[in-house]
């Protein structure tokens, strides 16, 4: 147990996995909500939740700091609603208006305050999750660390919150209307969802800093939206990204003696360049097949028209030759050849020296098309 | 220090003319942006120049503006790219991604800013002031290099100032006028990357989101037109970068960013409230005086109603009874009533209570406003 908690990488990436974890279940709300830039949004201002807390109680961390963060993090979102409602402001033009100013404010209240203290700018925007271990807390006699406590107590509360409201977060995310109808009140929902991202936001900071944050918020969730069409599955996708991400990010940042935090949340990026071009359904290059594989059965379908229109008239011999597609269906040779062939494999025509004649199931294919009332 | 002394100043002369650039580099681009309801690309692309920053640096070897903004331009405009990639050819939406872009190219310029921490000592002091930016920071030697940005992004806004227009307003006319749309887009696109790197050094990575809306957002509620608005928007940018700049240099020790932001948010402050027309003070203005016309209007046809009811236009009625109708004082509506001659104050023996009887005017005008087109049937 002792060797446990003294094992250095293991509470590295333990943490990191933790803040992936928690940052993911809430991230994939969001992202199915089309909100996720209120993540971006939050994090920042939370700056200005830690800054003031940290004034009035010289606390750095605890209970009291996720608390002021959370309520920075919700007057994030009043605000930007507030300034929504005057219409004279569209949504995301709000969003970029509040967020950098109560960021200043808080940066601003830095520099007059508390030069040289722990929480300098730079640790809040950056984070280093190489340190979690310095800063730890006995619990029955094992020094655990600081972080780890804060963000297994986060990803609990997250996954009870997910796993409680499951059904009602489903609704929410993809019939607001309905859930509104049936009473299942979607604001309140939706503020409980953006105050425990404020306050997963700040238990995280100092271990991968805040924009790090906002990469498990959004990547993973949106990396798993690629690979999966039910919420359950893209859940467990994105926990299993975040997971990933940070165990191969450690130990690629360890190798190349490169920022930790950094690494991981760059690694989550890799994830969704990979789910983007290789997802299954949505992904870049299953698409183009999908595209190619009916092209070319639309070429086929063409030549079956083409010959079910001319087959009974006087012009059938100059019409159902090869030599005739290149003009009448503006067919290069090579292209020509080529459906021909994939039409003669697949039973929809028969070839008799060079006149083209339609099997009956190649006449079926046409009729489908030109006729589609008769069965 | 006077004001002309700081004016004299070397390093504040500097400074005024960077924060002028930035302000009319990304009030201008800025104006774009918002209209396309593109408002959070700056956001994206500033903190997804971060890699190039570091690369620019890592190529160089020093602290040299030119590449470190040449590298910052080159990554901005992937990200970019990147972005409208996964936007229109996967099912992610806008936000998620611009979420996507900035989070990773951050996430890649915090790995690359450990890189060159651990292998360039001091040298990497500089690159700190692209965090949040800091004023100061600034040589007269970077200033060319502002300059021709700036001149680059200005000369394409001029030169293609109809297209740009069309697309903003009315993106699928442009497209049946056979314009590149696309191109367009791209371009406008890879001009905000222009402008975050003008405002890099200034403002900082994590602020320079609000360079780009701020102005911009502002100048919007002074002008219903794009030739104003733009405008507008850069001259909003340059006071407010001016502002909070030689605030910063001039010796306070504080982040130059945030002050020039909090400079700029005050103008769209303002701009909100007291812009002609949009400003929020004249809507409520507007709204009350408009509540205080029907309720006026209102009192006056109860009063009528009520002699009606009683067939007689000279009926005195009881002012209580008009406040239990309305469930709240009356008093000052009946006194504005009366001092516009409409009605006059009674007593009715042996009540002791006010009661307010219509005049021949009050009778007349309390016809007129019934018999228009909002009579109802409550009699």
């Amino acid at each position: 147990m002792q060797a446990f908690f003294d094992n250095t990488a293991l509470m590295i990436v333990l943490t990191g996995t933790l803040v992936g974890v928690a940052a993911t279940l809430l991230g994939t709300f969001l992202v199915l909500r089309g909100n996720s830039m209120l993540s971006d949004a939050i994090s920042h201002s939370i700056v200005l939740g830690i800054v003031v807390v940290w004034l009035l109680t010289h606390q750095v961390s605890g209970p009291v700091q996720i608390l002021g963060a959370a309520l920075a993090g919700v007057l994030t979102v009043v605000l930007t609603e507030l300034l929504v409602a005057t219409r004279r402001v569209k949504n995301d033009a709000a969003i970029g208006l509040v967020f950098p100013v109560l960021f200043s404010i808080g940066v601003l209240l830095l520099n007059l305050y508390a030069r040289d203290v722990h929480i300098d700018q730079h640790t809040v925007l950056l984070g280093e999750i190489g340190f979690v271990w310095l800063d730890t807390v006995p619990i029955a006699g094992y020094p655990v660390p600081r972080s780890l406590i804060a963000m297994g107590a986060m990803t609990l509360v997250n996954l009870l919150f997910v796993v409680v409201f499951y059904k009602e977060l489903k609704l929410t995310s993809f019939d607001a209307g309905l859930a509104k109808a049936l009473g299942f009140a979607p604001g309140v929902l939706f503020y409980a969802l953006l105050t425990l991202t404020s306050a997963t936001a700040v238990a995280a900071f100092d271990a991968v800093g805040v924009i790090l944050f906002v990469a498990f918020v959004i990547v993973p969730p949106s990396a798993a939206y690629l690979l999966t069409d039910r919420l359950g599955r893209m859940l467990i996708y994105g926990v299993a990204i975040s997971a990933a991400s940070t165990i191969a990010g450690y130990f690629l940042a360890v190798a190349w003696n490169v920022s930790i935090g950094g690494m991981m949340a760059t690694l989550t990026g890799v994830f969704l360049v990979l789910a983007f071009l290789l997802g299954p359904r949505h992904g870049l290059i299953a698409g183009e097949l999908r595209r190619r594989g009916r092209r070319r059965h639309n070429e086929c379908r063409t030549l079956a028209v083409h010959l079910y229109n001319h087959e009974a008239g006087p012009e059938r011999c100059e019409e159902c030759v090869t030599s005739a597609l290149r003009e009448h269906l503006s067919w290069d040779d090579a292209k020509a050849s080529r459906i021909v062939a994939r039409s003669l494999a697949q039973g929809l025509i028969v070839q008799d020296g060079d006149m083209l004649e339609l099997t009956e199931k190649g006449r079926a294919a046409a009729r489908k098309i030109l006729e589609p009332w008769r069965r | 220090m006077t004001p002309l002394d700081l004016l004299s100043d070397y390093t504040i002369q500097t400074v005024v003319l960077g924060a002028g650039l930035l302000g009319v580099a990304s009030g201008v681009l800025g104006s774009f942006a918002v209209l396309r309801r593109q408002s959070l690309l700056g956001d994206a692309l500033s903190h997804a120049a971060l890699p190039g920053i570091c690369l620019g640096f890592l190529v160089a070897g020093a602290r040299e503006l030119g590449s470190i903004l040449l590298g910052a331009l080159a990554s901005g405009t992937a990200a970019a790219l990147l972005m409208l990639l996964l936007t229109r050819k996967s099912r992610l939406k806008t936000d998620a991604g611009l979420g996507v872009v900035l989070s990773v190219f951050f996430a890649l310029g915090t790995v690359l800013l450990t890189r060159i921490q651990g292998t360039g000592g001091a040298a990497q002091a500089g690159l700190d002031s692209f965090l949040f930016g800091q004023a100061a920071a600034i040589l007269r030697g970077d200033l060319p290099v502002m300059g021709a940005i700036t001149a680059v992004a200005l000369a394409l806004v001029i030169l293609l100032w109809k297209e740009l227009k069309l697309v903003c307003f009315d993106p699928l006319f442009a497209a049946s006028l056979g314009l590149p749309v696309v191109v367009l887009e791209v371009l406008l696109t890879m001009m905000i990357a222009l402008a975050v790197v003008v405002g890099l050094q200034m403002v900082g990575v994590v602020l320079m989101a609000a360079m780009i809306v701020a102005p911009a957002v502002a100048a919007r509620q002074w002008s219903r037109r794009l030739e104003g608005m733009v405008l507008l928007a850069a001259a909003f940018g340059v006071v407010g970068g001016i502002t909070g700049a030689v605030l910063s240099a001039a010796g306070s020790g504080l982040a130059t960013g945030p002050l020039i932001v909090l400079s700029v948010s005050l103008i769209v402050l303002v701009s909100l409230l007291l812009a002609p027309e949009r400003g929020l003070l004249w809507e409520m203005a507007r709204h009350w005086r408009n509540r205080r016309q029907v309720r006026t209007a209102q009192v006056l046809a109860t009063l009528h109603r009520l002699a009606e009811a009683h067939e007689d236009p000279a009926y005195p009625s009881e002012q209580g009874t008009i406040e239990a109708y309305y469930g709240g004082a009356m008093g000052r509506v009946l006194r504005r009533l009366e001092s516009r001659g409409l009605v006059r104050a009674v007593s009715h023996p042996p009540e002791t209570t006010l009661h307010w009887q219509l005049t021949a005017a009050g009778l007349a005008e309390a016809e007129r406003g019934l018999d228009g087109p909002s009579r109802r049937g409550a009699d």
